[in-house]
């Protein structure tokens, strides 16, 4: 028997993925739907010498991961959205003090503690804008296993590559299914390492000096170089400043380095769009009934397409607009009010065409569902 | 019990803001603030190298220097 | 090394108060790291928010200044990731004991190997003035201003009961003492806290009538005494000083070091 297929939950294949990327550190505190994460965690880090903390809130768990990153080890945390609201703190300061880490938020319905044991997508908008002040940032998501562990290591590739926090976002759905997973073999995915500054002991060595490339070497706390970690706005030191041309360049620096990489940054799939009439854009769980829907009316003949959305932010608004051009219609298929429909209008050149198919009470939008909305839309009745 | 010599009482300046506690807790009375507010070994020949003004000194700007070796009392 | 060694001097003069207590905080510490011999390439030193939490930019360690309350969770993850580093914590008390009253209370049940020191000027003194956790009852504070109704934390009774393994507490005044205090603390395998009372004679002495730095110095010598005192008998309200427990307890990375060892044998 093959050791590498396994049967499991998606929040247990990113464990798997995570485990493949090379973590050593996790902290985090219980909460459904997330926690399958933080017990597989806590049986699997201390085999490989990795270590697990359970905190006394999610606050403390993202800082302490934050400590053990600046320590040189790749580090990772999961919640869900109540936990997640409690990490913006800590998520500003990984974005400003520029340290790598990965956030998983197994998404269940809210708001507060909304529906704890359901399926729901209401926090796209949170992972982009929930944190105070301008910033950017990466969210990932993935509709099925073999794509949660791709799309897991690649939010530690991501985290390492832009030194920043990289946010996965999963959903009860998707996290608490059993299917099929072919666990890659080692070597099959590229993994980044973290870059390591080439200062020697005793040279001057600035931990926020980008290189040409953009990126910052990093040096682990323990280390020769000796320097400061703040979430003020800070110098090349890392020491605070309230210098004008200091803070401009940083908070360019942040939002730059992100934004002028969407494009090596955008993950997506592409079902039958080429020939496609009518398009659908999806993700995570609601992808599923998408892409089952469109398979299913390909084979009566029906020129149905989906784009499944696997980076969220920054918002892949030029693979949407090209995609979306010659398309008679599109139709966006979420779990949430329109968070992903408001950013493919804004990125289209024909919003008018632009439609939503969602569910937002807690049960998994059906490919009888988005079948329904679209007999709407072509004004053929239900 | 030998007993240290003082050498040389540094003070810098441009650290003191003058709060005077070294003048307050000097248990020999050597310092004193100038007229610029600034501490000041006004009579260093009193000083006993007890190092109380440059422990206590919240702006790190006393450094007591003592003889490096002791004079024997015995 | 010189005590100069251990810090960034470029910084100086430091941007805190005339004769505010935690200038004096961060000299004994330089002379405690001294005296230890302590090797700066194996000392960090993490911070939260607040006048105290600026002590962090002073020293010349690996230094964090994170967020408010949560020095001691970012602190753990250091510690726990990298054992081998010796950490202080160095918090103001709302840092410590309001915003990160929680953080406080289960670093120090866990028992894991950092020094935590609470630089208790009972004062919001940053943000201008307002009552603290540990200001108490009848103060005043610019958000307590017909008089604090609050009753305070006693920080030394507080980390007892979380299961803090080495617990001390000391004033500005007694140098000595703190500098040998801080050097128990650090050298403790365990959780150690240590209290130092800290003059903010800019915003609690002048709100409080405490007068400056010298007088509040002086409060600090006449209503404190060493545990045990007969004085503390006489007048109940002297404030002990000294160490109120060190013992020996599982520490938290060895104990995690012993998981490990299970684990891998169950692999």
């Amino acid at each position: 028997m093959n050791k590498r297929i396994k049967f499991i939950q998606g929040n247990d294949v990113c464990v798997e993925a995570a485990l493949y990327a090379g973590i050593e550190f996790f902290a985090g505190y219980p909460i459904t739907p997330s926690t399958e994460i933080a017990e597989q965690m806590a049986s699997r880090l201390p085999m490989i010498g990795g270590k697990f903390l359970q905190m006394e809130d999610e606050i403390s768990s993202l800082c302490a991961i934050i400590g053990a990153s600046l320590t040189g080890h790749k580090s990772m945390t999961a919640t869900s959205g109540p936990g997640f609201s409690l990490m913006q703190e800590a998520l500003g300061y990984a974005v400003m003090a520029e340290i790598p880490c990965v956030i998983v938020n197994v998404m269940r319905g809210g708001p507060s503690t909304g529906l704890p044991t359901h399926a729901g997508q209401g926090d796209v908008n949170q992972t982009r804008y929930g944190i105070h002040g301008d910033h950017s940032i990466i969210v990932l998501t993935a509709s099925n296993h073999q794509d949660i562990f791709r799309m897991t290591v690649e939010a530690f590739n991501f985290a390492e590559t832009y030194r920043t926090p990289v946010i996965l976002l999963l959903d009860e759905m998707t996290g608490h299914l059993r299917e099929k997973i072919d666990i890659p073999e080692p070597g099959n995915i590229a993994l980044v390492k973290r870059l390591r500054t080439a200062v020697k002991s005793g040279i001057d060595y600035h931990p926020y000096l980008p290189r040409e490339d953009g990126r910052l070497p990093m040096s682990d706390f323990g280390d020769e170089h000796r320097y400061n970690v703040t979430g003020l706005y800070h110098d090349m030191w890392g020491f605070p400043s309230d210098n004008p041309k200091i803070v401009y360049g940083l908070i360019r620096h942040l939002v730059d380095k992100i934004e002028n990489n969407s494009h090596q940054i955008a993950r997506f799939r592409k079902y039958h769009v080429k020939d496609a009439d009518v398009l659908l854009i999806s993700y995570g769980a609601s992808a599923r009934s998408a892409l089952h829907l469109v398979e299913n009316r390909r084979r009566r003949g029906e020129k149905l397409g989906l784009l499944e959305l696997q980076t969220l932010w920054p918002f892949p608004v030029d693979i949407v607009r090209e995609v979306c051009k010659e398309i008679k219609f599109t139709v966006v298929v979420e779990m949430n009010m329109g968070q992903v429909l408001q950013q493919v209008r804004l990125a289209v050149d024909a919003p008018e065409k632009i439609f939503l198919a969602n569910r937002i009470d807690g049960e998994l939008i059906t490919p009888t569902d988005i079948r329904n909305i679209l007999r709407v839309i072509q004004g053929k009745g239900v | 019990m030998g007993k240290k010599k003082l050498y040389a009482h540094h003070i810098d300046s441009s650290w003191c803001k003058g709060c005077g506690i070294c003048v307050a807790f000097c248990p020999k009375q050597v310092l004193e603030l100038d007229k610029n507010q600034k501490a000041i070994a006004a009579r260093p020949e009193d000083c006993i190298c007890c190092r109380q003004c440059e422990l206590r000194c919240p702006d790190l700007a006393i450094e007591v220097i003592c003889s490096k070796t002791e004079v024997s009392n015995e | 090394m010189a005590v100069k060694d251990y810090i960034r001097e470029r910084f100086f003069p430091h941007m805190w108060c005339a004769g505010c207590g935690h200038g004096i905080i961060l000299n004994a510490l330089l002379h405690s790291v001294d005296d230890l011999g302590l090797n700066k390439k194996d000392m960090v030193m993490v911070s939260g928010i607040g006048c105290s939490a600026r002590i962090s930019g002073y020293v010349d360690f690996h230094s964090m200044h994170t967020l408010h309350g949560r020095a001691l969770a970012f602190a753990t993850g250091i510690k726990m990731s990298k054992p081998d580093l010796n950490v202080i914590v160095p918090m103001g008390d709302g840092d410590a004991l309001a915003i990160g009253g929680n953080h406080f209370i289960h670093a120090a049940r866990r028992n894991i190997e950092m020094t935590a020191i609470v630089m208790n000027n009972r004062i919001y003194g940053m943000t201008g003035g307002q009552f603290s956790p540990l200001s108490g009852y009848g103060a005043m504070g610019t958000t307590a201003p017909y008089g604090n109704i609050d009753h305070d934390f006693d920080v030394v009774d507080l980390a007892v009961a979380a299961g803090a393994t080495f617990v001390a507490r000391t004033t500005t005044y007694h140098v000595h003492e703190l500098s040998d205090l801080i050097q128990q603390a650090i050298t403790h395998k365990g959780f150690s806290v240590l209290e130092v009372l800290s003059q903010c004679p800019t915003h609690f002495g002048r709100r409080n009538k405490a007068g400056d730095a010298v007088d509040m110095l002086k409060m600090y010598k006449k209503r404190t005494v060493r545990i045990g005192s007969d004085k503390k008998k006489a007048d109940p309200d002297l404030i002990e000083r000294g160490v109120f427990v060190k013992k020996d307890f599982p520490e938290y990375c060895r104990e995690y070091d012993q998981l490990i060892l299970k684990a891998r044998k169950k692999k």
